[in-house]
This record gives structure tokens, sequence and C-alpha cells, in this order.
């Protein structure tokens, strides 16, 4: 209604006014949709671009932050045997976290959606939990389970007859442990995003496949996969933006250690720059997921967008 | 000349203005008047605030000044990550607690206090090395050493276990009230002791982790050795004797450490010791505040005392607090006359009171304050936690090395790093080529 409503006003004011005008100008529907989304605009280029742009300054000054030097604190980190350490353990981490709560998030969507609407809400209700509990809350509850000396995972292995685990002592348990927790709280997001897709996919072209003599898979793979594509691609690319930037869990869980061995870009960033009070560095740190992460989306938009072109 | 006749009234004017000069001497000009904004470090021990704030109120009572304070806390960094802000914004509060190695991070943006740390010395003794090297650069001091925060992290024994299972009586070689009688307490014997625990099953609580109390630790225990990754003058040493010697000592160690002690942050201690499980860790007497409330028979046998000597001497952790005026604030001669109110003998003895034993003056006057020696249960078992006979040097990990390059030793915790690298397989010389690589970065301008 506003949209038909603006539309008929500036096309009166275009016949009873031709020439331009301020009062024409304010009346056309895109500079009405301007002002609508300007307060969302500067948000973001208070928060977000300013910042952004900011930080590449950051990264350009010396240690002291005294003089500008360039691309020096990219090279320095180059050189670097903990950089590259921390650059393969935020691959394997996002990686890894993202492809598992793909594969949970699908399989689950697919258990909520063959239950009847009437007990679905629930189950919903209740799978979604981890993904709205704030995520420095429920790792605290993580590291309280995970802990060095308290474990109440090992509390059981070691009554049913194991030996104690060391969840954050040892490299590889406490990449798991990083992982796992990211898992837990990620793949409800990515349940919820398949079922809505699933739910859109029209039950018709079941049927037909059925009648046709298609097995589950046929069915899963000619009719779901494809029609759930762009949703994957989406959400897959989302969640690896956010679990590349993820900051809360590592940090809370293993502030990185043991011997920088669950270190992803946020946390050494923040241990760099912030506790170790050379902004630069952290921030040149920070902005090394920039150049990952566009490449990612780029692949990932690129696939989404000729998929539409096809359709 | 019919000005110059003294009447009554400018007696009386004359008088009242003196009088101000000779009291506050920081606050004498139009200036002086007006607001003040203080970042205070705010305490986890329960009530720790109080003597502070009360002694800040008084004085901006006093002074008619309308003060602000804000109790920030330490966790999560937002101490930290205030300071960054303010710096770089150059706004926020006039004076800010500042921990350890961050007056030597922010030294140009720090108003000199060099007045007052002349006039602190001459009222409460001498400050320690540590204060001095993490306190004052290019021969100004940066800010004053506040009581807050300030702390000695040694060994805190249980009475019991020590005696039962390693055959030391830690209260006969730190007795309440008296010198240390501790010419055998040293390395080996603590090893030894370490080892004898183990067996027992109540091992030494020491972390590894990339924490401060670890890192600490091991600092303290490299000085012993006289093992420094960088010397004074910047000189890359990693690869010395004393180095090879320190890290074979505490391979030694760490094998009878608990098999987590990598993963340990600085609550880990403070557990191990609460929950009983351990005959001794190395912090301040917070964990035997947490055991007196939490375990009061674990606090019972509690005992706070020196650090055993090496090589090259007694060393024991040192992380002072300091009090900063920013050079943005509007106020500096408010900020001064309030440093030196909160730092007076009275003041001092009210926070340390407050903190239960747990807050230090860095000041040598002032260690052997009521506190300390009366605290308990066991009565005396703070007595030599301030060092009051100057048994020991109290020591900053990564020391001597120039602050801005130790201070990145001691954040990247390179030292446990070494420890825990090597004790999981690394060879010796792979872990020392290591850890040359990481500070050589830290030379980077």
């Amino acid at each position: 209604m506003a949209n038909i409503a603006v539309r008929d006003r500036a096309a009166f004011a275009t016949t009873s006014r031709p020439r331009g005008s301020a009062r024409e100008f304010f009346r056309q529907k895109s500079t009405v949709a301007f002002f609508f989304t300007l307060p969302l605009i500067l948000l973001i280029a208070i928060l977000v671009i300013y910042p952004a742009f900011y930080s590449v300054y950051l990264a350009m000054l010396s240690k002291r932050m005294d003089r500008f030097v360039g691309w020096s604190n990219f090279t320095f980190l180059f050189t670097r045997e903990t950089f590259w350490m921390v650059v393969k353990q935020s691959c394997i981490f996002a990686i890894t976290a993202v492809i598992f709560k793909a594969i949970i998030g699908f399989i689950v969507a697919h258990l909520v959606h063959a239950i009847p609407n009437e007990g679905q809400r629930k189950w919903r209700g209740m799978l979604l939990v981890p993904w709205v509990i704030p995520p420095a809350l429920s790792t605290l509850a993580w590291l309280w389970l995970f802990d060095p000396s308290y474990s109440a995972f090992n509390y059981v292995i070691v009554a049913l007859g194991g030996d104690p685990i060391p969840w954050t002592g040892h490299a590889l348990w406490a990449r798991f442990s990083v992982i796992l927790v990211n898992i837990w709280i990620g793949a409800p997001f990515f349940m919820i995003m398949y079922l809505a897709a699933l739910k859109s996919v029209p039950a018709e072209l079941y049927e037909v496949a059925a009648i046709d003599g298609a097995t589950w898979l046929q069915k899963l793979w000619y009719i779901t996969l494809p029609m759930m594509r762009n949703i994957i691609a989406i959400t897959t690319l989302f969640s690896l933006i956010v679990t590349f930037a993820n900051f809360d869990i590592v940090r809370i869980l293993t502030a990185g250690g043991p011997i920088d061995q669950t270190h992803v870009f946020a946390t050494w960033a923040f241990k760099l720059g912030i506790e170790g009070g050379d902004i630069p560095l952290g921030a040149s740190i920070s902005l090394f997921m920039v150049p990952i992460l566009t490449v990612a989306a780029i692949f990932i938009l690129r696939d989404i967008n000729k998929r539409g072109e096809r359709i | 000349m019919a000005n110059m006749k003294l009447t009554r009234r400018r007696f009386l004017q004359t008088t009242a203005v003196a009088s101000t000069f000779v009291a506050a001497p920081f606050v004498r000009d139009a200036n002086a008047a007006g607001s003040l904004s203080v970042g205070f470090w705010d305490h986890w021990v329960p009530g720790g605030n109080k003597a502070t704030e009360e002694i800040a109120r008084a004085w901006a009572d006093k002074e008619k000044i309308d003060l602000k304070i804000d109790f920030i806390t330490s966790q999560g960094n937002k101490n930290l990550l205030t300071i960054a802000a303010e710096a770089q914004a150059k706004s926020g509060h006039d004076i800010f607690a500042f921990p350890t190695w961050w007056p030597q991070q922010h030294a140009e943006s720090l108003e000199p206090v060099d007045d007052l740390m002349k006039q602190l010395i001459e009222q409460n003794g001498n400050v320690n090395g540590t204060v001095e090297y993490l306190g004052r650069a290019k021969g100004r001091w940066l800010a004053v050493p506040a009581t807050n925060g300030s702390q000695i992290k040694g060994p805190c024994s249980r009475i019991d276990l020590m005696k039962q299972h390693a055959g030391i009586d830690v209260q006969a070689m730190y007795p309440a009230g008296s010198a240390p009688k501790a010419e055998n307490w040293n390395f080996d014997t603590f090893l030894k002791a370490a080892e004898a625990c183990h067996k027992a099953g109540v091992p030494f609580g020491i972390g590894l982790g990339q924490t401060t109390d670890s890192v600490d630790t091991a600092g303290a225990i490299f000085q012993s050795f006289d093992a420094h990754l960088v010397d004074k003058n910047g000189k890359v040493t990693v690869k010395s004797d004393n180095v090879r010697k320190a890290m074979e000592y505490y391979k030694k160690l760490a094998a009878v450490l608990p098999p987590d002690a990598p993963a340990w942050d600085d609550a880990s201690n403070n557990k191990w010791l609460v929950s009983g499980r351990g005959a001794l860790i190395m912090n301040p007497p917070s964990a035997w505040a947490v055991a007196k409330r939490d375990a009061p028979q674990i606090a019972e046998q509690c005992w706070t005392h020196g650090m055993p000597s090496g090589p090259a001497g007694r060393f024991a952790p040192f992380l002072p607090y300091f009090w900063g005026i920013w050079n943005f604030s509007k106020n500096k001669p408010a900020a001064k006359s309030l440093l030196l109110a909160l730092s007076t003998h009275d003041a001092i003895g009210k926070m340390v009171a407050a903190s239960g034993g747990y807050d230090l003056p860095a000041y040598e006057k002032l260690t052997t304050l009521k506190t300390w020696a009366e605290e308990g249960p066991p009565k005396g078992t703070l007595y030599h936690y301030p060092n009051p006979h100057n048994h020991q040097t109290l020591s900053i990990a990564a020391a001597p090395a120039p602050p801005a390059i130790a201070f990145q030793i001691y954040t990247q915790a390179v030292q446990t790093k070494m420890v825990a690298r090597h004790l999981q397989g690394e060879g010796l010389e792979r872990t020392l080529a290591w850890a040359e690589s990481e500070v050589e970065g830290f030379m980077r301008g």
C-alpha cells in the first residue's frame, strides 16, 4: 500500500511539475526508501565500516603506534611459526565444525520433519535450546565438564574403569573439545534452516517419484538436495564466516592452549593485541580472516547465482 | 604602600591559603577544584574495595572535589580493554589502576610522578627493584605503586601434608613473628618434597599453562638458576647453559606435577588447594581465604611462606599494580593529591586489612602491618607473606630484559610453553630454537 501511495504521488508530481524540484526529489520512491534505510546505513557505517577501515589503519602502524610501517606487520606474521599454526587451526576448526554442523543439522531436520505436525513444535523448541543460550554461558558449562582436574566426563569414565582424558590438556583432545562445543551450539541453526527448506519442497514431487519407483536415496539425491541447495550454500557460508571469526568458545574453554594449539584468528589477535599490548599486530591478525572468507563467499555466492540464472 | 598594611582580615586570608598549601601541596590552583574520575581495580576479595572508596571519598570531601569512582574488573580483561580504549581516545579517567606491565606500555601517555615518588619514598621507605623496573622509564617515575592488587605469589603449603609426606615442618622453617630458618629450603629439597607428595597422591599444584600464575612460578625458577631468555641489554640468551639447567630442573619437577598442568589457568591451583588434593600451590593468600570460607579444615593447615632458593638466589614472584595519571587528565594536581592520600601509612593499613592481608604495599617500611601477624587460622599464617625479613628477592618473570621485550615474553608465556613443549617430548635444542625465534620476534619495533 505504501509503495502504491508513494508511486502515485510521485507520478502526480511529475505530471503537474515537469521541472525537478526538492519536493519531487523527496517524493521519489528511491529517496523515501533511502531515508527509511538511513538509520541502518548509519549504524553499519559507525559500527562496521568505520572500525573496519580503522583496523586497516591500525594494522599499518608500528608496535608503539607512533609511525606508519605499511605492510610490515603482515610480512612479519608470515615469518612466525605460531601464525601458520593458527591459520591451520582456524581452517581445521571452521571446516570440521561446519561440516559436522551441516550433517547433524540435515539428519535432525529430516527426523523432525518426519514427526507429525502436532508434536513437532516441542521438538523444534527443545532442539533450538543450545543455539539460543548465550554461547559464553553454555561454554562455561562445557568448561566444567572438561575441567582439567574435575571433569564430570572423566568422573564417569574413571567410574567405568577407563583412564581420564586430558580434554583441554592435550592438543588433539583440546581441538576436539572446542570443535564439539561449536557443533553443539551451531547445529540447531542448520537444523532449523534445513527444516524450513524441507517444508518448502512440494510434496507432489515425492509422490511422483514414489509412483516412478524411486528409492529414498534417489528421492534425497534428485529432489531434496537440489531443492535445498541454495539454503545449504547460504547456511554454510554464513556459518563458515561466524565459525571462522569465533572467539568465545576457544577463549573460555582453552584460552588458546595448550601451547597455542587451539588458537584461532580472533583469540590470537586478542592475545597479542589486547593482552600483549601490540594492537597493530592484533589488528593485522584479525584482518587475515577477510581474504579467506572473501574467497569462500565468492565461490559459494557464484554457485548460487549460476543456479538462479539456470532456473 | 598603604595596600601593604596587614589587617586582621588579610592575615586570616593569608593564613588560610598558606595552610591549604601545606596540607595539600598539589591542590593549589584554580584547576584543583572541579571533578576527578578514577578507575580502580575491582578487588576480588569481598569488601576489598571498601577501604579504598572510603579513603578516596574522605579526601574528596576535604578537598571539595567532585569524585567519580569506577571499580573495573580484571575478569575478562575488562581493565585492559578500558586502558586500550582510553589510551586510543585520549579521554576517560584521570587516574587508572594499571596492572604490572601496563605503565611501561603507556609510558608516553602517563604524567610523570617523580615528585610524588620522592615524597612517598621518604615517607614509606624504598621500593623494591621490581617496582622500579616496572614503574620507571627513561629516569622518570611513570606511576605510583598501588596497594590494591599488588601481590607475592609464593608457596602456600599444607602443614600436615608437607610434614607427613616430605618431612618438612613449614612452620618451623618460617616461624610466625620471627626470621625464617630456611637455609635448607632450596630447589633440591623442593623437588624431593614434590616427588614425595606426588608419590603420596597429593602433588604440588603448579600450573604449566599460559596464565599469570604459571608464568610467575616459571619466572622465579628461571631466575633462581640465573636463566634469562634476554639479558638486560636486550641480547637474546636463550641458548645458554643456565637456561638449559633451568629446563632440565623444570622437566624433573613437571614430571611430578598433576598431568593436566599444561591446561591449568589461574583458578586451577586455587581449586587444587581448596579441594584438598595437593600439598602446595604458588599463590597469594586468596586461595587460603577461599578455603577459610569453603573448607575451614583445610585453611587451618595452610601456611604461606618463602620460595626455595636456587644457585643464583631466592626469588619470589611479585606483581605490583600501579596508579597512573593519564597525561590527558584535566585535573592533575587533584590526581596527585589523591594518590598521596591513598599512600599514607594509615590508608595502606586500612587497605591491607580490608583485603584480609592480600594487598601488599611496595614500600620497605610497610611489611610488618598487624594484619599479617594476626590473620588466621592458623594464627601467623600470613606473617611471611609480605617478605618482612627481606629474605627473598622480589622479582617478575622475564626481568631483567628491557621491559618492552620482557612484557611479550611474559604475556606470551614463553617460559611455560618451553617447559610444556619439552615435557611433551620435544628435544631440548628444538625447544630452545623455538624460544629463540619467538623472542627474536619480540624485538620488532
